[in-house]
């Protein structure tokens, strides 16, 4: 319990004092998930909506492919990216490994096929509903994929939350890619595994209730935007 | 050129020995037909006769089983679809506002504000033009399906029960905007099973009965002194199987 109470006094000491170190770990942690879910929404949307739309040979295999690698290990995603950006992998001349661009790479491999699953679907629904009238107004096939994007919006954006939930809070990838170097490439959660393994459970409570106020925050404001789309009936 | 000679370019149409099946069940069988006179026709029929089928095979959605169907002898593709436009029965709105549902579907060259807010007057709609189009009553969201399919500028519009379930006001409103569209020459068939409005709409009539077409007749003929015992009982009231 005095662990509890405080992990409770030190996360909010730190969080209302500002602290310095707190705050660079919880900023590369967001600008790493934050830019690792743009690319993989840019990737995922349009190959979600494509394999829902366009029927070709392998459509079928493409979202099975898709749906089984969701639950893609972390660890197993970051041990691939280690070895292509390391010195003797295809890209170890990109001196990428040990660099918030190594992570960002990995956490956009594991986000991407959740993303295009979860969109595949969202769209699929939507393309039931719109695809008789399109075919009436022979719409060309990229404009309905866009189309369809842009009238799923708000629930693209709750899948690209469910991608973010799954990158802020990975360790696997990053902390093999990226080395959990102090002032570099150190993320709220690879500073939660050193300090629990130094024995210092006070401030990884800290950052882990900081993690979860987090998530609980980018819920909540996606939760009342489609709230007020729902409203509008544009979701 | 006027829009009179345009309609007239899609037409004859020139159904032939039509059939369509979903797996072993015939729905539509051997349906022939030629329909050459501009104006209004309205297909009429009990429910479950096949009419919303027939429509759809006619605007090309749906590949027949066998037989043809050609529009100005040409066979059925999609450069013809293009110039024909269809109004569902449910009309499938896009989560946009009602002045984005017509944007979509003016194409890149005639897509002008001018154009949009025309349509939108006409169909008694631009003072929503900014509202979200599915928070519409069902009689709005009727007369902006029309209001889009009408801005594609068809040569012949179609229409599956357009009025099936809006009240008397804006039906009124949309039979006087299907009145004012013929008038202008486009070519319009409209499945209804509402005797009245065809009745009131309708120069030739087209009788469906459990998938096949029982009658084609000018409105007068088919009301005054229809051929069929199905087309007498269904517009005496009495229930058709």
């Amino acid at each position: 319990m005095q662990d509890f109470s405080d992990a409770f006094g030190l996360a909010f000491s730190l969080i209302i004092g500002g602290d310095p170190d707190l705050i660079e770990i919880i900023g590369l942690s967001l600008r790493v998930s934050i830019t690792a879910v743009v690319i993989s929404a840019l990737v995922g949307f349009p190959l979600g909506a494509l394999t829902a739309v366009v029927r070709f040979p392998g459509r079928q295999t493409i979202a099975v492919i898709l749906n089984a690698s969701m639950g893609l290990p972390p660890v197993v995603v970051g041990l691939l990216v280690y070895m292509a950006l390391s010195r003797a992998g295809p890209f170890g001349w990109m001196n990428l490994l040990y660099t918030p661009a190594a992570m960002i790479i990995a956490q956009s491999i594991l986000v991407t096929p959740i993303i295009a699953a979860l969109s595949r679907q969202v769209v699929e629904d939507m393309h039931h509903e719109y695809d008789e009238q399109f075919r009436s107004f022979c719409i060309p096939t990229h404009r309905v994929i866009g189309a369809l994007i842009w009238d799923s919006r708000y629930s693209l954006l709750t899948v690209a939350l469910a991608g973010f939930g799954r990158a802020i809070a990975e360790v696997g990838a990053v902390i093999i890619v990226g080395g959990n170097i102090d002032h570099l490439t150190r993320v709220m959660t690879t500073a939660i595994a050193l300090e629990t393994s130094k024995g210092n459970l006070a401030l990884a409570l800290a950052l882990g209730f900081i993690l979860l106020i987090l998530a609980l925050s980018v819920n909540a404001a996606v939760y009342g935007l489609r709230a007020s789309a729902r409203r509008l009936s544009y979701a | 050129m006027s829009s009179k000679t345009a309609a007239s370019l899609l037409l004859p149409l020139e159904v032939d020995s039509l059939c369509f099946r979903v797996e072993r069940d015939d729905l539509l069988k051997d349906i022939s037909v030629t329909v050459d006179s501009a104006g209004i026709t309205g297909i009429l029929g009990p429910n479950g006769a096949g009419k919303s089928l027939f429509l759809r095979l006619l605007h090309g959605l749906l590949e027949p089983a066998s037989g043809e169907i050609r529009w100005h002898h040409r066979r059925l593709d999609k450069t013809i679809r293009r110039r024909q436009a269809l109004v569902f029965q449910k009309p499938v709105l896009m989560r946009r506002s009602v002045a984005a549902n017509i944007d979509f579907v003016l194409n890149s060259s005639t897509r002008s504000r001018q154009r949009r807010d025309e349509v939108l007057q006409q169909a008694g709609l631009y003072r929503q033009r900014s509202q979200p189009a599915r928070l519409l009553s069902g009689g709005e969201q009727q007369r902006l399906a029309l209001a889009r399919a009408l801005a594609t500028e068809p040569e012949v519009l179609l229409l599956d029960e357009p009025c099936a379930s809006i009240d008397s006001a804006t039906t009124l409103q949309i039979e006087n905007l299907l009145q004012e569209t013929s008038a202008r020459g486009v070519k319009i068939i409209l499945v209804t099973h509402d005797i009245g409005q065809a009745r009131r709409l309708s120069d030739d009539v087209i009788f469906m009965h459990d998938g096949r077409l029982l009658e084609y007749q000018s409105a007068t003929t088919f009301f005054d002194s229809p051929s069929s015992p199905q087309a007498s009982a269904y517009l005496e009231g009495r229930i058709v199987i």
